[in-house]
């Protein structure tokens, strides 16, 4: 067919924050499907939970000590976050820089508190279909948690390389946003785990 | 494509004819619960026929009617449209109106077929890979018994099928009594019905449940209620000791070839649980679940290899000398 | 390269050249590198959706085969082709390879070549993703297939129930093939929801508002948040059978506290959300062609788009009427009695638009057409039979009998495959260049249509007869074998159509008349650039002032300058009324992603050995996604 122009679109910018971007909207769907995932796990723990006239089965509650120590963690690690945020969308690299730094460092601080977690858990995956919920829906959550820890560590290498274009500060921001979603996955599974059993 | 319509609708008639008198057809009803599920069959039928021919007609009468020419596929038909909005929100609205109606039609059904007599006769029926336990449990504990895949019920009074599986799920289905049910591991369900008619109605699993989930089938006889007490009186009784030198030697052979770690006869050591009760088996009309008549021959073939006739199934390959094969064969038969 | 020089070629962009010249650059950068490594490399959504669609058939073909060996099992009583243990492996190969390996893919498949050329845009969101998710897609059926063949292939149907897939009941592998086969195609399907979701969110052309999204793309992007929303409870139910099976959690153990219904749930939440995942695409196609071979827009494309997202919304509340008869309280299974014939509105509403479009258009009787027109005969009795499978009481005799099969099929052949065959005659001379012959395509229709009647329409009479289902014989006093064999005659007429299709294809490859760059008259932009489409899609991207835009531009299509022409670039828009506002760089070919598939393939395989695969597998996948995401320096991460 033939063409003609009507419109020029050479000023636009060549990338763009949050929603101006493709892959935060990626972000957004993996977020979606992500969150189902959590809510069909957490959905099949409470029908077993809801078939069994004794919960848990054969083990008591685990220990609150890690759990808990996380969440606040979990909750603390916004503040560093949009810090992180608030510096990219800025371009300041000596801020990202920092901000990525002190994440990553949170973040394996939290895959230690994850290990104690398991270790305080005081039921195993094999004992009974309440530990198996449990370890389930702990270990869903920890595969999020180590591949945004991944993400932050490979995201910091990077920054600290002639790699840091602006393009590179917008993928900060998605992963700032990604952290958001990890914490907030969080909150619901500490009440589900740590406090259903105990009713 | 009338031709076709024409021809489609014939055949269809002529198998719905057919289906009636169909060993095993949801058509032939002779049940309180399933005459209630095949008046509502035939209300969708009905419905269903009807809209599908309205809407073909539609389709029809589409094509075939003379249009308007027109210049540029984009060229406004004013007139068509609203009449075609208002057509849609019509059509729209009816089938709401009808899914509805149908909705409704079918939750009636639904409590008919579920109405819960509490006075009914009760069978449990325990689903195994590939055959049906059946128990009758009395108050006293010697005037319950076990048999398997043949399951006599008395004419004219509710009768509760409670199911339950040992293995797998399986679903209990004689389509001339009700619909089905399935029996679910770690659960209990019910299902009741009320035989109408004295008749034999056979049945089948119909949950896919392994290897010889198409051999897992078995019948349920309405007697008149007289006759169904003297079954159960009969059912009841211990096997007869064997008599002759034959059946004693079968006997003898069928516990020193460990068939009774697997199987109970009554009144003698046998007391397995794994496969079926064969304290009465020769008064059964069929062997391994509805899979062949039970005579001499089936049973002997049964017996001397039953991985060739049911592949699968748990029971082993005995290896017998053919004289042994024909003392147990014996014995089994005069367990009347 | 220098500051400078990068600076000055940044400045080249597509509105100072002509159009040739134009057309030689965006080669230049939007080529797929030559070679059979370089095609390994291919982030073209075109090259990839073809490989899509084409693997796709071939699925098709195997699971068809699989059918023709069932019918000709089932053709008379106690016949004995197939021993019980092979019919049982083939019945599950036939669902599970249907459905995942076919139904779905190959919808998606259209959509990745599709949806990016008619939305206008030069390549589909996340390319690299896209890549991936072929390969995974493809290993993942290998993996099925090369399973069976092994006789390790799965046994337990394709919906695989506890507890009969469990370790007790099913020792051995197959289950876990079966399992696996599941994870591997929702990575692959729930990749490529992505990319549709985002391509069609931020990349349409500009002023393609909400209202002026062709129905096809509407229905791909219903259709994607289906995937999203349905799929992560498959993945979760396949996860925990694996880890029941493999490391002894008890999720359905009923004997320590696990239950077996827990898995029906979780899997006909995914499954029944399924058929709409597979239908909905097809109504997308039955739209398309419906305006096209009518030669008017379709009528009512707001109550169909609506139509589409009622149907997604509603699909999530219909799972339980597969569980009718599992002892479920009676209230509850009512509530779902309702709700699965209300799906029955948005479904009719639809037909209706389609009716009236064909009531003022004036058809064009071509091969497409044909195949919608068997649509509506196949398909509104699939629904109908669907409406009387939704009443608990009718369910109860029908439900897992040859009722059930004949309805589904009807809803899943005349819903889904006749519209996509349709649409491969009517995007075949998009994709190749050529049009497909149509007196093949005629005979291809009329065996099609009267081989699925022949053979699924007696299958409603036999499930009332008392068939079961899953059975691999039955008794001949049961007067089952008349229709069975009629059916199965039907089967090999179907059967045939396909052949005739796949010559079709094969004969018009090479020797079909060509078609120009819109042989139909058709009104969407993927109509707008050449067939085949070059690697670039359009030489500028179109600017859409019309719903229609082919029809209300004539021949003069107004487009959008200044992206550039030296690197890949496209066009992010608005949401709502998409306005441009970015130009992003879109990702060149890569290794990568078919490395990261292979490390994937590599874990899923050996976790369903040894759980250890968890451990040693999951290093190789995060070193090859660091080298896929890696910045190579080129112009398109330097930006």
């Amino acid at each position: 067919m033939k063409q003609t122009i009507v419109r020029n679109v050479n000023e636009l910018p060549t990338y763009g924050f949050g929603s101006q971007t493709g892959p935060w909207w990626g972000a957004m769907a993996f977020i979606a499907l992500e969150g189902m995932g959590f809510a069909v796990a957490i959905a099949a723990y409470l029908y077993l939970y809801a078939v069994n006239s004794k919960w848990p089965l054969n083990s008591p509650p685990p220990d609150l000590w890690p759990g808990t120590l996380e969440t606040a963690v979990y909750v603390l690690s916004a503040i560093p976050n949009q810090f992180t945020n608030r510096w990219a969308r800025r371009f300041d690299l000596r801020g990202v820089r920092i901000g990525l730094v002190i994440m990553s460092l949170i973040g394996l601080a939290l895959l230690v508190i994850r290990g104690f977690e398991f270790a305080h858990l005081n039921t195993r995956w094999d004992l009974d279909a309440y530990g198996s919920a449990v370890w389930f829906v702990l270990a869903l959550h920890t595969t999020h948690l180590a591949t945004d820890v991944g993400d932050t560590l490979v995201l910091t290498v990077l920054m600290f390389t002639r790699h840091a274009t602006p393009r590179r500060f917008s993928d900060v921001t998605d992963n700032v946003f990604y952290w958001n979603f990890v914490v907030i996955a969080w909150l619901p599974l500490y009440v589900l785990l740590d406090w259903a059993p105990r009713l | 494509m009338v031709v076709w319509l024409r021809s489609c609708l014939a055949v269809a008639a002529t198998c719905l004819l057919t289906s009636c008198s169909g060993r095993q057809s949801a058509f032939n009803a002779q049940a309180a619960q399933s005459e209630e599920i095949k008046r509502i069959l035939l209300i969708f039928i009905a419905v269903s026929t009807v809209v599908w021919a309205a809407v073909m007609l539609a389709l029809l009468l589409g094509l075939i009617q003379r249009k308007r020419p027109r210049d540029q596929p984009l060229d406004p038909h004013d007139v068509f449209e609203r009449r075609a909005g208002s057509a849609i929100l019509v059509a729209g609205i009816a089938t709401t109106i009808t899914v509805l109606a149908l909705s409704v039609v079918s939750y009636g059904a639904q409590r008919t077929v579920f109405a819960n007599d509490p006075a009914a006769v009760t069978v449990k029926v325990i689903g195994h890979q590939w055959w049906w336990e059946v128990q009758y449990q009395a108050d006293s504990p010697h005037l319950s018994f076990t048999t398997a895949n043949e399951i006599r019920v008395p004419v004219g009074q509710p009768v509760t099928a409670e199911l339950e599986s040992a293995d797998v799920i399986h679903s209990f289905w004689v389509p001339s009594l009700t619909g089905k049910m399935d029996l679910v591991t770690g659960q209990q369900n019910t299902v009741q019905f009320t035989a109408k008619s004295p008749g034999v109605y056979r049945g089948q699993c119909a949950e896919f449940c392994g290897a010889q989930h198409a051999h897992m089938a078995f019948t349920v006889t309405a007697l008149p209620p007289d006759e169904y007490r003297r079954w159960r009186d009969h059912q009841n009784q211990s096997a007869p000791s064997p008599s002759d030198p034959l059946s004693i030697r079968g006997e003898q052979l069928f516990r020193g070839r460990g068939c009774g770690l697997c199987h109970t006869i009554r009144g003698t050591l046998a007391g397995g649980q794994l496969g079926p009760d064969l304290t009465h088996i020769a008064s059964r009309e069929t062997i391994a679940a509805g899979t062949l008549p039970r005579n001499s021959g089936n049973l002997a073939a049964w017996i001397a290899d039953p991985q060739h006739i049911k592949p699968g199934n748990l029971m082993p390959k005995m290896s017998l000398r053919s004289d042994e094969l024909i003392a147990i064969l014996h014995y089994l038969e005069q367990l009347q | 390269m220098s500051d400078l020089a990068r600076d000055a070629a940044r400045h080249l962009r597509d509105n100072q050249l002509e159009q040739s010249e134009l057309a030689a650059l965006l080669l230049r950068i939007w080529h797929t590198p030559s070679g059979w490594l370089g095609s390994l490399t291919s982030v073209d959504h075109k090259v990839i959706g073809k490989r899509y669609i084409l693997t796709a058939f071939a699925f098709l073909i195997l699971g068809g085969l699989l059918a023709v060996l069932m019918r000709l099992q089932l053709a008379g009583a106690e016949r004995k082709l197939l021993s019980p243990d092979l019919y049982n492996q083939v019945f599950t190969m036939h669902g599970s390879t249907m459905m995942f390996l076919f139904a779905v893919p190959v919808m998606e498949a259209f959509a990745v070549y599709f949806v990016p050329l008619m939305v206008g845009t030069r390549n589909i969101a996340f390319p690299r993703l896209n890549a991936f998710s072929y390969w995974i897609f493809l290993f993942g059926g290998c993996f099925l297939w090369i399973a069976f063949l092994f006789n390790v292939g799965p046994d337990v149907g394709w919906f695989a129930y506890v507890p009969l897939s469990s370790l007790q009941y099913n020792p051995g592998k197959r289950a876990d093939v079966w399992a696996q086969m599941i994870t591997f195609t929702e990575v692959a399907a729930l990749a490529v929801a992505v990319e549709i979701v985002v391509t069609v969110f931020k990349q349409r052309a500009v002023g393609m508002t909400l209202d002026r999204i062709p129905v096809f793309v509407w229905a791909m992007l219903v259709t994607s948040f289906l995937v999203l929303l349905a799929m992560p409870s498959i993945m979760v139910a396949s996860t925990t059978l694996i880890l029941d099976r493999l490391v002894n959690t008890h999720f359905y153990d009923t004997a320590s506290g696990g239950n077996v219904l827990l898995w029906q749930h979780l899997f006909w939440f995914f499954g029944h959300p399924e058929v709409y995942i597979i239908f909905i695409p097809g109504t997308g196609m039955v739209s398309m062609i419906i305006a096209t071979f009518a030669g008017r827009p379709v009528v009512g494309y707001t109550i169909i788009v609506l139509s589409l997202i009622a149907t997604g919304f509603l699909s999530f509340g219909l799972w339980v009427h597969h569980m009718f008869v599992t002892g479920l309280p009676q209230l509850g299974a009512s509530m779902f009695t309702a709700s699965s014939m209300l799906i029955a509105v948005p479904s009719g509403l639809q037909i209706f638009c389609w009716l009236a479009t064909l009531w003022d258009g004036r058809p064009v009787y071509r091969t497409p057409l044909l195949f919608v027109l068997g649509f509506f005969a196949i398909f509104v009795l699939g629904g109908l039979s669907g409406v009387m499978v939704a009443s608990v009481p009718i369910d109860m005799q029908v439900h897992d009998t040859y009722f059930v099969v004949a309805h589904f099929h009807y809803v899943l052949i005349g819903g889904a495959v006749f519209p996509l065959v349709g649409a491969v005659y009517y995007w075949f001379p998009k994709i190749t260049g050529r049009m497909l012959n149509e007196t093949l395509g005629r005979w291809n229709f009329w065996l099609a249509f009267i081989g699925f009647n022949v053979a699924f329409f007696p299958m409603h009479i036999l499930g009332l007869m008392g068939m079961p289902r899953r059975v691999y014989t039955y008794t001949p006093e049961l007067g089952w074998d008349h229709l069975n064999f009629l059916s199965s005659a039907g089967a090999l007429v179907f059967a045939a159509s396909f052949a005739l299709l796949i010559a079709n294809v094969v004969l018009s490859l090479n020797r079909g008349e060509r078609a120009g760059d819109n042989p139909w008259d058709a009104s969407t932009l993927e109509w707008a650039t050449s067939s085949p489409p070059p690697p670039y899609n359009f030489s500028r991207i179109p600017l859409v002032t019309h719903r229609d835009p082919l029809w209300a531009e004539g021949v003069n299509l107004p487009v959008v300058a200044g992206l550039s022409v030296e690197r890949r670039e496209v066009l992010l828009s608005s949401i709502a009324d998409a306005e441009p506002h970015t130009r992003e760089a879109s990702p060149e070919p890569s290794i990568w992603p078919l490395l990261t598939a292979i490390a994937t393939t590599t874990f899923f395989v050996g976790s369903i050995f040894t759980p250890w695969a968890a451990v040693w597998g999951t290093p190789p996948i995060a070193i090859a996604l660091i080298g896929w995401f890696w910045p190579t320096g080129s112009k398109e991460d330097e930006e």
